[in-house]
């Protein structure tokens, strides 16, 4: 019988290959209906003090229910290892997850990512039992390191976060795509679904998109086209491409030509 | 006239004022937080959510209640 092809993070199997961040909708229900017309079945989510003044202020989770979609606690916005530590301690307290995105970033404006405090808190948080998935940069090198400390999945950017850039540098994300067995999946700066297809192709396991879908114009039909991007560049990647040629080589026979 | 029977706390990094003897769990009944949606830090330690109602806050506590938000 064939195998089937399963997406499997942290032990755990998921249907979607796409992972949705749930910033910057316009609001809970436009986030929601997005998520549910992508079919992912993780997005990320932030941790942030309970609004105590105004306690009408709807709640994510009366939105999206964490035992249908999978929560990613995320530590966006944290500058140090300590920071994203304390984040992800409480993110574990509020329900029991394990499974965590880290993201230590190391500057304000290019939101690239701290690789030394990324390197230590995929260490701490692997010993202190939770599954680590890991914002990087796409340095095969790093990748290599995080994996070594424990990292559960390897996510590099394809761009800034944000930026739309899609990707800049295929060559290292093939380069860790050869060097690694573990879930990757590419994590930032994916702007159309070309972008995610092209990830995809170049074999990684994923792409997690936010932006991208969120401030689309239109970001149910976005959500709907990176979920079709994701699913045609896996199925291409397995089915084997062909030899690109530098000259045509004709679809149809010369045979019978009249 | 300065309160005898009265505390200050850090909610958030908001000022509270609350009776003496008054447990974490008073306070979370009294925000009417839903308890599975949030964590709670005590003075930079995460409280075990099982044992709020043992704990009882003291002058100058700080206090930080957490919940998920939308994120990338």
């Amino acid at each position: 019988m064939k195998k089937k092809d399963q997406f499997i993070v942290g032990k755990k199997k998921f249907s979607s290959r796409l992972i949705v961040g749930t910033g910057k909708y316009k609001n809970m229900s436009e986030c929601a209906k997005a998520i549910k017309i992508s079919g992912a079945d993780i997005v990320t989510v932030a941790v942030r003090r309970v609004n105590i003044s105004d306690k009408s202020k709807p709640l994510l989770m009366d939105y999206i229910d964490p035992k249908k979609i999978t929560y990613l606690p995320n530590t966006a916005g944290c500058f140090t290892s300590d920071e994203a530590l304390r984040t992800l301690r409480l993110a574990r307290e509020i329900g029991g997850w394990k499974l965590v995105k880290l993201e230590v970033l190391g500057d304000k404006k290019t939101l690239f990512p701290d690789a030394i405090e990324t390197l230590k808190s995929t260490e701490i948080l692997t010993k202190e039992g939770f599954k680590v998935m890991v914002y990087c940069n796409d340095d095969p090198l790093m990748a290599k390191r995080l994996e070594n400390v424990g990292a559960c999945a390897i996510m590099p950017l394809a761009a800034p976060i944000g930026s739309g850039l899609g990707i800049q540098n295929t060559i290292n994300l093939k380069i860790i795509r050869h060097q690694t067995k573990l879930p990757l999946i590419v994590d930032a700066g994916i702007g159309q679904a070309s972008d995610a297809a092209v990830a995809m192709e170049l074999g990684c396991d994923g792409v997690l998109i936010n932006t991208a879908i969120a401030k689309a114009k239109k970001p149910y039909d976005m959500a709907e086209a990176m979920k079709f991007a994701v699913i045609a560049g896996r199925k291409s990647f397995l089915s084997g491409r062909i030899q690109p040629n530098l000259l045509g080589s004709a679809s149809t026979t010369n045979k019978g030509l009249i | 006239m300065r309160k005898k029977n009265k505390i200050k706390i850090i909610v958030n990094g908001k000022q509270m004022t609350v009776n003496l003897k008054y447990s974490l769990k008073n306070l979370i009944d009294k925000l009417k937080l839903p308890i599975k949606k949030i964590a709670i830090e005590l003075n930079r330690q995460i409280v075990d959510k099982k044992r709020i109602g043992k704990i009882i806050l003291k002058s100058g506590d700080k206090i930080e209640i957490v919940n998920f938000i939308g994120g990338g």
